[in-house]
Order: C-alpha cells, then sequence, then structure tokens
C-alpha cells in the first residue's frame, strides 16, 4: 500500500480545495442537466391539474393576484377561454395550515363562481390519512364538485361547517378547506 | 477477501438495518410503503456505491487529518446529484420521500463504510462493499415497507387486496407501527442467527 500523505497545512488545504472545486463543477453540470426536466415536470403537473379542474377550453390567460387576506405569496389564477366565451378560471392555491406543513391544491371555478372540481398539486400529508384528500385515494374531494361557496360554508362540520372531514384527517381537511375558501375569496376579491 | 462473502454480509450477517441498527431515521420515516422504502432503499445504495468508489480510489492522496469533511463533501454531492435526478424523472417517489433523500448525507450506513471499509480496502472491494449494504438496507426498508403496507393499508406495492370501504390497521402506517415493524423484524432476525 502507498505511503499516505502527510498532514500538512498546504497538503490539508489544497485536498480540500481540489475536492470541493470537483464537487462544485459536477453539482453545477447535474443541476444545469437536470433544471429542464424538472420545469417540463413542474410545468405538466400544473397543466394536467388545470384541464381537471376546469372544463374543456382552449385558451388559457395567467395572472397573479395578491390573496384577499393581505398575505406577500400571490396565487396564480388562469382564466380560460373556449371560442372567446369566459368557461371558468382555475386557482392554484394554498394553506399553510396542513398537518406537515404547507400544501398546494388546484380549484377550478365556474363563471357563476361554483366549484367544479378540485385537485391536489403537491403535500406532505401522511400516507393513508391526509393524503386521502387527492381525488385517487378517495372520495373526499367529490363533495366540492358543483357547490357555491356562497351557500356552501367551507369548514368541516366540527366547526360548524358543511365539509365531511376525513376520517382521522381533520387537520388536512381544515387545510383543504382553508386553501378552497382562499381561493374563492381571492377570486371574489378581483371580480369586477 | 472473497468478494462473495463480501457482498453478502449486507444482506444478513452484518445487515445495515436489522443487525448494525444504523440509519434508523429513514426506515422508520419512509416504510409507510413498500414502494417508497424501495426507492429509498436504492437511492442509498446508488450514493453508497459511488462514495465508496471514490474514496477508496483517492484513500492515498487524502491527509487523515482532514479526511471526514472530504467524505462529508463526496457523500454530499452524490446525494445532490440522486435528489435532483429523482425530482426530475421519478417526481411521485421524489415527493413521497422529500426530505429524506438530502437526509442520506448524515446518514451513518454511509459515511461509516467509507471510514471503516473504502478507506482501507481495494477499489473493487469497495465497490462490492456498497453495493451489498445497500443492496442489503433497500431489502430491510422493503420488507419492512410492505409489511407496514399490507396491515396498514391493505396493499401490496400500491395494489389494494381489501375490499372498497375497508381500511387497513392505522396504526402501523403511522410512526408506533414503524417501531413495531422494526421491532420484530430485528427480534427474527436475532432468533434465526442464534439457532
Amino acid at each position: 500500500m502507498a505511503k499516505k500523505r502527510a498532514n500538512t497545512l498546504f497538503n490539508m488545504a489544497s485536498t480540500m480545495f481540489i475536492v470541493t472545486a470537483v464537487a462544485a463543477v459536477a453539482l453545477a453540470g447535474a443541476y444545469n442537466l437536470t433544471k429542464d426536466p424538472i420545469e417540463l415536470v413542474k410545468q405538466k403537473k400544473i397543466e394536467d391539474a388545470i384541464g381537471n379542474v376546469l372544463p374543456e377550453f382552449d385558451k388559457i390567460e395567467r395572472i397573479s393576484v395578491l390573496p384577499y387576506d393581505g398575505g406577500t405569496d400571490s396565487l396564480i389564477l388562469y382564466k380560460a377561454y373556449k371560442n372567446d366565451e369566459h368557461v371558468g378560471t382555475a386557482v392554484e392555491s394554498f394553506t399553510n395550515n396542513g398537518f406537515s406543513g404547507q400544501f398546494k391544491i388546484m380549484i377550478g371555478f365556474l363563471p357563476d363562481y361554483s366549484i367544479h372540481n378540485t385537485a391536489v398539486l403537491e403535500h406532505k400529508e401522511t400516507p393513508g390519512l391526509g393524503d386521502k384528500m387527492d381525488a385517487s385515494k378517495s372520495d373526499f374531494p367529490e363533495q366540492f364538485k358543483g357547490k357555491n361557496p356562497e351557500s356552501f360554508a367551507l369548514t368541516v362540520k366540527k366547526d360548524g361547517g358543511q365539509v365531511d372531514a376525513i376520517t382521522a384527517a381533520t387537520i388536512s381537511s381544515r387545510g383543504f378547506c382553508d386553501a378552497v375558501d382562499r381561493a374563492y375569496k381571492t377570486l371574489i376579491s378581483i371580480k369586477e | 477477501m472473497n468478494q462473495f462473502k463480501n457482498f453478502t454480509k449486507g444482506f444478513v450477517k452484518e445487515n445495515p438495518v436489522l443487525v448494525l441498527l444504523l440509519g434508523l431515521c429513514p426506515t422508520l420515516g419512509v416504510t409507510t410503503s413498500a414502494m417508497n422504502g424501495l426507492g429509498m432503499g436504492l437511492a442509498t445504495t446508488f450514493v453508497l456505491v459511488m462514495s465508496n468508489l471514490f474514496i477508496s480510489a483517492f484513500k492515498n492522496v487524502i491527509p487523515s487529518l482532514v479526511r471526514i469533511p472530504i467524505f462529508i463533501v463526496i457523500i454530499a454531492s452524490f446525494v445532490t446529484i440522486v435528489d435532483l435526478v429523482m425530482n426530475a424523472y421519478v417526481q411521485a417517489l421524489h415527493a413521497q420521500l422529500g426530505l429524506f433523500i438530502p437526509l442520506i448525507v448524515v446518514n451513518c450506513i454511509v459515511l461509516g463504510r467509507a471510514e471503516a471499509f473504502a478507506s482501507k480496502n481495494s477499489i473493487l472491494s469497495s465497490l462490492v462493499d456498497g453495493l451489498g449494504m445497500g443492496l442489503g438496507f433497500a431489502l430491510a426498508l422493503t420488507v419492512l415497507g410492505t409489511i407496514r403496507e399490507i396491515l396498514g393499508s391493505g396493499a401490496i406495492f400500491g395494489f389494494k387486496f381489501l375490499p372498497e370501504g375497508t381500511d387497513g390497521m392505522l396504526v402501523f402506517i403511522l410512526a408506533p407501527g414503524a417501531f413495531l415493524g422494526l421491532g420484530y423484524l430485528i427480534a427474527i432476525m436475532n432468533a434465526t442467527k442464534k439457532s
């Protein structure tokens, strides 16, 4: 076995410098290679969600709006048109009251402000409990379909509202309601 | 050293999770389903193989006093690469594993193998060691994930076998189930080793 390099200051400093420099170059390369695919995946997810929560459309207009309650994280609204007629608005909304922090959902509103459909964009809720808010896992999101928040109280029954919470995942359900509520109120606040 | 023995020691004799009891944080955290366990195991295997390979290749030029920071830089670089690649190509799994992917950096198994094995052995031995240990870790995580998924959600690799409207035992999805499952696995492991 070759002799190990001595622990002189120069040896130590130069080795660490070379190792970190090579690592930095390698990471920059990896970042550049994966940047576009990551962006694409995110974009596709949002497009799929918009397609899911709105009726058929052929043109979309993207606007960014500050939430109604004066928060600083703006919501993104996608106004959909078919043959230049307004057919609905998809709102990319979020809540900070999830069981494991923030989660994002997309809510589609028809021109009369009733909810057409919802889709979960990203979440960290407990698998098997909170993740049931995803339409593929349970029919929890079904109850929002066709409801107009004007006449449908967007809080869980435990809190005096009209939403059936997911069993054993009341906090996730509250978060979901909060996100829908934020989307609705923000949409109403920019009504002409 | 016999390379075959070197490879298989990670599965049973020196299984990182069930015998050495290393890397328990991701073990308990991500094994809510078999797929999560397998994904986490394979990501760790990649990092382990690559870091073992590089560390044993450069073991003679790394001054011994600064070896730990250098090992960590090498490990962290590969973890970041895995994180980016998983985010780009297996988005769903990446979203599920979330924080646990960057946390591979501080997984004791990776630094442990670097210090205890790769910095003393040849490149080939280190490569085989990393692969064996990594797959042993993946195996333990997948088994624990499968058990928790069967009992907790009534499914295997995402395919539900319980009829609609019935649920599994909730406790196995939550944290206590991870401890219970791991405890029984270690007990079984110890019992088979004794006999």
